[in-house]
């Protein structure tokens, strides 16, 4: 499997929601949905507090509870690649993999009824662009590239760095990692 | 302290503030599907233990029940989907890790199932019906299915139990939801759908005897049912942090009053202590309230399964923007 990540630097992330504006741009997502957001995590006690800004979006995981659940094989992994789509030629709109994403991460579009969810831009990485919320980031703290080549960006970055994933714990295997 | 609050506005509908992605259609088609099985389990049991004199409704008359009831249940499954003219792509391919796939294949196999339950009892239990058949060729289809009423009725019985457990599986196999991820709420729900299968024999059936009898199968269900919950309870409030979050809604939060008094009190409790007093003949005039009882309560008991479920999560966002304000700006 073609491993895909997308690595963001929460020390250089400033939650301006650059990239929620590109992503609604690039992928013309309908009026009041959002397939990607920004997170405020404040840690402390007054006057000792630190704050996290975290861009997220559906995480791509390796192993991916929506495309397991979903029972007509519309949610996939693309072209043997880490990077989950949705076939809306297939989708019944059933919403189990709603239920299934412990990330909350996907969507109902409306009014077509189909599911809606990031996809890493694949239209973009097909071409050898990065995804759009990557390419805007003001800040350039959003990184996207191969896992598998060890000389790559994000292979680079997630050995220097110290880096999570969210909520490791479910067992999905998230793909976007925070640089902390 | 720590505190995690979304600053992009995120209002996706069904899923901000809390998910609620299935209604009443999915708490109906559960509790449905449940008593469909318990309809097909009883008719194809009585009728294997040749109970036709003390049972003759479960043996000869309910079976026509199971597709109608299934029917509206696949009715109202149909209603939640949101794509629906896709609903044929359920049966372009069979997903092996997908629960959901397994139920549409398994309601394939309910259908014919259930037919053939109906046409093999369907001289003896509805002859007006028959009679409109006499002498043209589906009779003779009538008959055949009346010579193999025992290998059919063999079949039911493990449809039947795929049935009812599997309305539960559907549920317990997604990990992202703690409340339901749990491996019991197969048998819990296979115990409810054939306690309201029981239930519904004890309402309608007319004859003493097979009031009696499923009054007394219903009671031992309830017992059993009892237990599982029990055992539900042990497992989430013994669970990881979103487990222990899980329980805390149904033992102090706001699914208490609806866990504990509507389903628990009034839906099991009840209903078995007004049982025991009929099976020792004390409490005659009372006897119908005890199965409405159980079927409220099977009912009850999907509502909370699929709300409170859905609800329970391993993240859990404040929104700094409140949408209805957002609603407003445009
Ligand atoms: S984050 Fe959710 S939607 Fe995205 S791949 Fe993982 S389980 Fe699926
Ligand atoms: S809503 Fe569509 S993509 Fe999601 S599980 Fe159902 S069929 Fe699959």
């Amino acid at each position: 499997m073609t491993h895909y990540a997308m690595v963001i630097d929460t020390r250089l992330c400033i939650g301006c929601g650059d990239c929620v504006i590109a992503c609604k741009t690039e992928n013309k997502v309908p009026e009041g949905l959002n397939r990607d957001w920004v997170v405020e995590a404040t840690r402390g006690t007054y006057p000792d507090l630190s704050t996290e800004f975290r861009s997220e979006r559906c995480n791509h995981c390796s192993h991916a509870t929506c495309v397991y659940m979903c029972p007509t094989g519309a949610s996939h992994h693309w072209k043997d690649t880490n990077i989950v789509l949705v076939d809306p030629n297939k989708c019944t709109g059933c919403k189990a993999c709603i239920a299934a994403c412990p990330y909350d991460a996907r969507l109902v579009m409306h009014p077509g009824g189909y599911i809606d969810k990031c996809t890493f831009c694949h239209h973009r990485v097909e071409k050898g662009l990065d995804p759009a919320c990557v390419s805007t980031c003001p800040t350039r703290c959003m990184y996207f590239g191969l896992l598998d080549d060890p000389s790559s960006e994000v292979s680079e970055l997630l050995r220097r760095r110290d880096y999570k994933v969210l909520a490791p714990e479910t067992g999905n295997r998230p793909n976007v990692y925070y640089l902390t | 302290m720590h505190e995690e609050i979304l600053i992009t506005a995120r209002s996706n509908p069904p899923v901000d503030p809390v998910m609620h992605i299935w209604g009443w259609e999915i708490s109906v088609y559960l509790f449905l599907g449940g008593l469909t099985a318990g309809i097909m389990f009883f008719s194809a049991l009585m009728l294997l233990l040749n109970r036709d004199e003390e049972a003759p409704f479960s043996v000869n008359r309910l079976s026509l029940l199971a597709p109608v009831v299934l029917s509206l249940g696949m009715a109202t499954l149909f209603l939640d989907l949101e794509h629906k003219l896709f609903v044929w792509r359920f049966y372009t391919t069979f997903e092996p890790t997908s629960p959901m796939s397994y139920g549409a294949w398994i309601l394939v196999l309910v259908y014919p199932i259930t037919l053939l339950q109906v046409l093999s009892t369907l001289r003896s239990g509805y002859p007006l019906l028959a009679s409109l058949l006499t002498g043209t060729r589906p009779e003779r289809v009538l008959l055949v299915c009346e010579r193999w009423r025992r290998p059919i009725a063999w079949a039911a019985i493990p449809v039947a139990v795929a049935l009812g457990i599997y309305t539960g599986i559907l549920l317990s196999a997604f990990s992202a939801r703690p409340f339901w991820n749990t491996g019991l709420l197969g048998p819990l729900f296979l115990v409810s759908g054939l306690s309201t299968g029981a239930a519904l024999i004890a309402l309608i059936a007319r004859r003493h005897s097979e009031k009696r009898l499923f009054t007394l199968i219903d009671a031992g269900l309830i017992l059993t049912e009892l237990v599982i919950v029990a055992l539900l309870l042990v497992n989430l409030s013994t669970g990881a942090q979103p487990q222990l979050d899980a329980a805390a809604r149904l033992l102090g939060g706001d699914y208490t009053a609806w866990f504990w008094g509507a389903f628990v009190a009034l839906g099991l409790l009840i209903p078995l202590l007004l049982e025991a007093a009929e099976i020792r003949a004390t409490l005659r005039s009372l006897a119908l309230l005890a199965p409405v009882l159980v079927l409220v309560g099977g009912y009850v008991l999907r509502v909370i399964a699929v709300d409170l479920g859905q609800e329970t999560t391993w993240i859990d966002y404040g929104s700094e923007f409140n949408t209805e304000l957002l609603e407003r700006l445009h």
